[in-house]
C-alpha cells in the first residue's frame, strides 16, 4: 500500500491490516445476509409444495427462520446442540483451510470422516470391554485418526507420484469408503446375532463422550458432548502449526508458488503428502467424535454431508483457524436450527444445503469490492482473496 | 487354494485368468449392451468436459449440471403429464409429449447452470475449481430440497425413454450379433451419444469452431491477435457443453430409470472428468475410457446373472459384494493415476483469460 520511499509505519500496516479485516469480515456478513433473503424467497415461492400449506405462504420463510434461530440459540438445548454440530465442522474445516493453505483441494472429506467413523468403531469393538472407558475413547480417537489420515495419505501420494489430481481422486474415494463402510458392519463390525448390519453402540462399552456436565450441572443442555474440547484445542494448534512453526511455513509456501518453494529446496511432493494425510487426520477426527458423541452407532446407510459442509466453513473462515471457528459455529447453528424447522414448521433440512451454496456464491463474487471497485478507480484491485487461488488445475501435470 | 504348493503358484493365477477371459466370452453379448448404456451419462459429462476444457475453462460443474437436469427433467414431465396427460406414445422410443417438455427443459436448465459457471469463471475469473464446487453443492442442495418437499406428495412420474428393441435374431448372428445389439439396444439419448461423439470428434479436429477452440484453448492471447473472440468463444463452448452434460443427467432420470432421487448422479461427473483426463482431451478418447470404466459395472452384473463355476468362481465368492461396487471407482482412480503423466491438459486449462487492456 505504501509508496516507495516513503517506509510504512507499524502504526500504518495496522491500520491496514484492521481496515482489510472489517472489509473480509463485512463481505461474509453480506453474503449470508443475502443468502438468507434468497433462501426465504425460495422457501416462499415453493411453500405450496408442504402438505397443509397454501401456496406463496408469506408466513412460512418467517416461522421457518424463527424455528432455526431458535433451534440453533435457544439456552441451552439449542447451544449445545449448535456446539455439538460445530465440532466436527471445525475439526474437518480446519483440515480443507489447512489442503487450501497448501493449495490442495481435499474434497475427500465425507470418505476420511467414514473411515475415522470406522476406526474408532474398530477400537470400541476390539477393546471397548477390557480397556477402562477413558483409555478406549483416547485410543478410539487415536485410531479415527490415523484411519482418517489414510484416508487423505492415499490421494497425497497419488498426485505426489502421478500428479492425478485430488480432486477427482478423493471424490472417487469418497464412494470407496462408503462401501467400505457398508461392507465394514455387515462384516467385521457387525453385532453378532443382530438381525440386520449394525455395530454395537458405543453407550453399551462406556466408551460414549458423555455430555458436558460439570458437578451435576448441564452446562451446555442435553445435545453438548465432551468432544467439542477437541475443537476448542484444535483451533490454537492449527494456528501455531501454520503460523509458528517452520512446517507451517513451508506448507503455506508450497501452497502460494510451488516452483518457487521447490526452488528454495523445500520438498514439495513430500508436502502434499503429509498436509493431506493430517488433513484426513482433522476430517478422521470429526467423524471419531461425531461417532463417540452423538451418533453411537453406524447404521446402514450411514453418511454425513461433512464432506461439502467443510469447503463452505473453510471457504468461509478463510482458511484461517479462527476464521475457520466462526464460520463453523455459524453452519453448526445452522444445521441445528434446520433440525427444529424440519420438525415444526416442516422446512426439509435440506434448505441449509442450498443455502451454502449461495453464501458461497455472493462470497466469491465479491460484491461489497466490486461495488467500491466500481465507486473509486483506484480503490484495492478485485482480485480474489487468498483462498480462492488456488493455483492448481485439475489435470495440470506437475514436472 | 491354500493345499496348491509354493511352487505351482502361478498357474492356478493362470487358469483362473483363462476362465476370466472364457467367462468374458461366453457373457459379451449379454452384457455388452449394459456396458454401453453405463457409459452413456460417463461419455456425455466427458463430453462437456472436452468442450469446455479444450477452449480453456476447467469444469468440475459437471455433476451439479447433471443433478440439476436429471431433475427438472423429471419433475417437469410428471408435471406436464399431470397436467395434459400422457397420450398415446410414438411407435419408437416410447416418446411422449411431457417426456419431450421434460427433455428440452432439462436442457435448458443445465445450459443455465452452465451460464453460471461461464460467467463466474470467465467474466469474474473466479477460481474455476470453486466455482465448479459451488455448483456441485448448490445442484445437491436444492434439488435435495425440492426433491424432499416433492415426496411427501408422491408424485407420479411420466415414464420413461424405452430402448429401441434389436430383434433376437440379429443378435444371434455369430461375431457381430453381439456388437450391433451393444449399439443399438439403446434408449434414444444412449444412440444420439453414439453420433455426438463422432460428430464431435469431426468438429473438434477438422471444423473452423475445433481450430479456434483448441487455439483459446492453448494459447488464448495468440488466438485473440489473429481475431477470436476468446472471451465469446469460452462462453459459448461452455454453455453449449451444458446441454451435453444435461442429456447425461437425463438419461439417469428419463431412460435408465423414470425416477429421481437425491444425488443419484453418484460421482459420475466426477468419473466423467476422469474418463475426459483418460481420452487425453479427444471425444473419442473419452468414450473409449467410459467404456472401459462402465465395463466393470457390466462385468459385476453378469457376475450376479450367471455366476461362474470353478476355481474363479469359487474365488468371486469370497470377494464382498461391496468390492464389486466400489470397483468402478477404484479402477477410475488407478487408471487415472497410471494414465496421467502421458495426458497432457490444453495448455491455458483452467487459466482466466484477461485481455491487454487499451492502456
Amino acid at each position: 500500500m505504501s509508496t516507495p520511499g516513503r517506509p510504512a509505519s507499524s502504526r500504518h500496516l495496522l491500520g491496514v491490516w484492521i481496515r482489510s479485516l472489517l472489509w473480509t469480515f463485512a463481505e461474509s456478513v453480506v453474503a449470508i445476509l443475502l443468502a438468507v433473503v434468497l433462501g426465504g424467497i425460495g422457501i416462499f415461492l415453493f411453500s405450496g409444495l408442504l402438505p397443509n400449506h397454501s401456496a406463496f405462504d408469506l408466513g412460512l420463510p418467517i416461522a421457518a427462520y424463527g424455528a432455526l434461530w431458535s433451534g440453533a440459540l435457544g439456552y441451552p438445548n439449542g447451544v449445545g446442540s449448535t456446539l455439538s454440530y460445530a465440532t466436527p465442522l471445525i475439526l474437518a474445516g480446519l483440515g480443507v483451510g489447512l489442503g487450501f493453505k497448501a493449495g490442495l483441494f481435499n474434497i475427500g472429506g465425507r470418505g476420511q470422516f467414514l473411515m475415522g467413523a470406522i476406526g474408532a468403531m474398530a477400537v470400541v469393538t476390539l477393546f471397548g470391554q477390557s480397556l477402562p472407558g477413558l483409555a478406549t475413547i483416547v485410543l478410539a480417537l487415536a485410531v479415527a485418526a490415523i484411519f482418517g489420515g489414510f484416508a487423505g495419505f492415499i490421494p497425497g501420494v497419488l498426485k505426489a507420484t502421478s500428479g492425478a489430481h485430488e480432486v477427482v481422486t478423493t471424490i472417487m474415494l469418497n464412494y470407496v469408503f462408503v462401501f467400505a463402510t457398508y461392507w465394514a458392519i455387515s462384516g467385521p463390525l457387525r453385532l453378532p446375532h443382530s438381525p440386520q448390519p449394525i455395530t454395537v453402540d458405543v453407550g453399551t462399552r462406556a466408551s460414549a463422550l458423555g455430555t458436558i456436565n460439570i458437578l451435576g450441572w448441564n452446562l451446555l443442555g442435553r445435545d453438548a458432548h465432551w468432544g467439542v474440547l477437541l475443537a476448542v484445542l484444535g483451533i490454537p494448534l492449527l494456528w501455531f502449526l501454520l503460523y509458528r512453526t517452520t512446517l507451517g511455513f513451508e506448507i503455506r509456501a508450497a501452497g502460494a508458488n510451488s516452483d518457487a518453494a521447490r526452488y528454495a529446496g523445500m520438498k514439495t511432493r513430500q508436502l502434499v503428502v503429509l498436509t493431506m494425510s493430517m488433513a484426513g487426520a482433522l476430517c478422521g477426527l470429526a467423524g471419531g467424535t461425531t461417532l463417540l458423541g452423538v451418533v453411537h452407532q453406524i447404521a446402514p446407510g450411514y453418511d454425513t454431508t461433512i464432506g461439502f459442509d467443510a469447503i463452505t466453513v473453510a471457504l468461509l473462515g478463510r482458511s484461517n483457524p479462527i476464521g475457520i471457528a466462526l464460520a463453523g459455529l455459524l453452519l453448526g447453528g445452522m444445521r441445528a436450527g434446520a433440525q427444529s424447522m424440519q420438525i415444526s414448521p416442516g422446512v426439509p433440512g435440506e434448505l441449509v444445503d442450498a443455502l451454502q451454496a449461495v453464501i458461497l456464491l455472493f462470497l466469491v463474487i465479491n460484491l461489497l469490492r466490486r461495488w467500491r471497485a466500481m465507486r473509486h478507480v483506484d480503490a484495492p484491485t478485485v482480485a480474489p482473496a487468498e483462498p480462492y487461488g488456488l493455483g492448481a488445475v485439475p489435470a495440470e501435470v506437475s514436472e | 487354494m491354500s493345499d496348491i504348493p509354493g511352487a505351482l503358484d502361478a498357474i492356478p493365477l493362470l487358469g483362473i485368468l483363462f476362465q476370466l477371459f472364457g467367462y468374458v466370452l461366453a457373457n459379451l453379448q449379454y452384457v455388452s449392451n449394459t456396458t454401453v448404456a453405463v457409459a452413456v451419462p460417463i461419455t456425455l459429462a466427458a463430453l462437456c468436459g472436452v468442450m469446455c476444457e479444450r477452449s480453456g475453462v476447467v469444469n468440475i460443474g459437471l455433476e451439479g449440471i447433471m443433478l440439476t437436469a436429471a431433475f427438472v427433467g423429471w419433475f417437469v414431465a410428471a408435471e406436464a403429464a399431470g397436467a395434459m396427460g400422457t397420450g398415446t406414445p410414438l411407435p419408437y422410443f416410447g416418446i411422449t409429449m411431457p417426456l419431450v417438455i421434460g427433455l428440452v427443459a432439462a436442457l435448458v436448465a443445465g445450459m443455465a447452470v452452465s451460464l453460471l459457471h461461464a460467467w463466474l469463471s470467465i467474466s469474474l475469473r473466479i477460481d474455476q475449481i470453486i466455482s465448479g464446487t459451488i455448483i456441485n453443492i448448490g445442484a445437491a442442495g436444492i434439488t435435495g430440497y425440492l426433491y424432499s418437499l416433492i415426496s411427501s406428495q408422491s408424485l407420479v412420474g411420466a415414464g420413461q425413454f424405452q430402448k429401441l428393441q434389436v430383434p433376437p435374431g440379429v443378435v444371434d448372428i455369430p461375431v457381430v450379433g453381439w456388437l450391433i445389439n451393444a449399439i443399438f439396444d439403446q434408449g434414444p439419448i444412449g444412440l444420439v451419444t453414439i453420433v455426438i461423439v463422432v460428430v464431435l470428434q469431426i468438429m473438434l479436429f477438422r471444423s473452423r469452431w475445433g481450430l479456434r477452440t483448441r487455439a483459446s484453448g492453448e494459447h488464448p492471447r495468440a488466438a485473440e491477435t489473429v481475431g477470436i473472440d476468446v472471451v465469446w468463444l469460452r462462453y459459448r463452448n461452455v454453455v453449449a457443453s451444458g446441454a451435453l452434460a444435461a442429456l447425461g443427467g437425463v438419461w439417469l432420470s428419463m431412460e435408465q430409470t423414470g425416477n429421481f432421487n437425491a444425488g443419484m448422479t453418484q460421482g459420475r461427473g466426477f468419473i466423467g472428468l476422469a474418463a475426459m483426463i483418460v481420452g487425453r482431451w479427444t471425444p473419442l478418447g473419452a468414450f473409449g475410457a467410459a467404456l472401459l470404466f462402465a465395463s466393470v459395472t457390466g462385468l459385476s452384473q453378469s457376475l450376479t446373472i450367471s455366476h461362474p463355476t470353478g476355481d474363479l468362481g469359487s474365488l468371486i465368492n469370497g470377494v464382498p459384494g461391496e468390492f464389486w461396487e466400489a470397483l468402478p471407482y477404484i479402477i477410475t482412480i488407478v487408471v487415472l493415476a497410471g494414465l496421467i503423466g502421458r495426458s497432457i491438459a490444453p495448455a491455458a486449462d483452467g487459466q482466466p483469460y484477461e485481455r491487454e487492456s487499451a492502456s
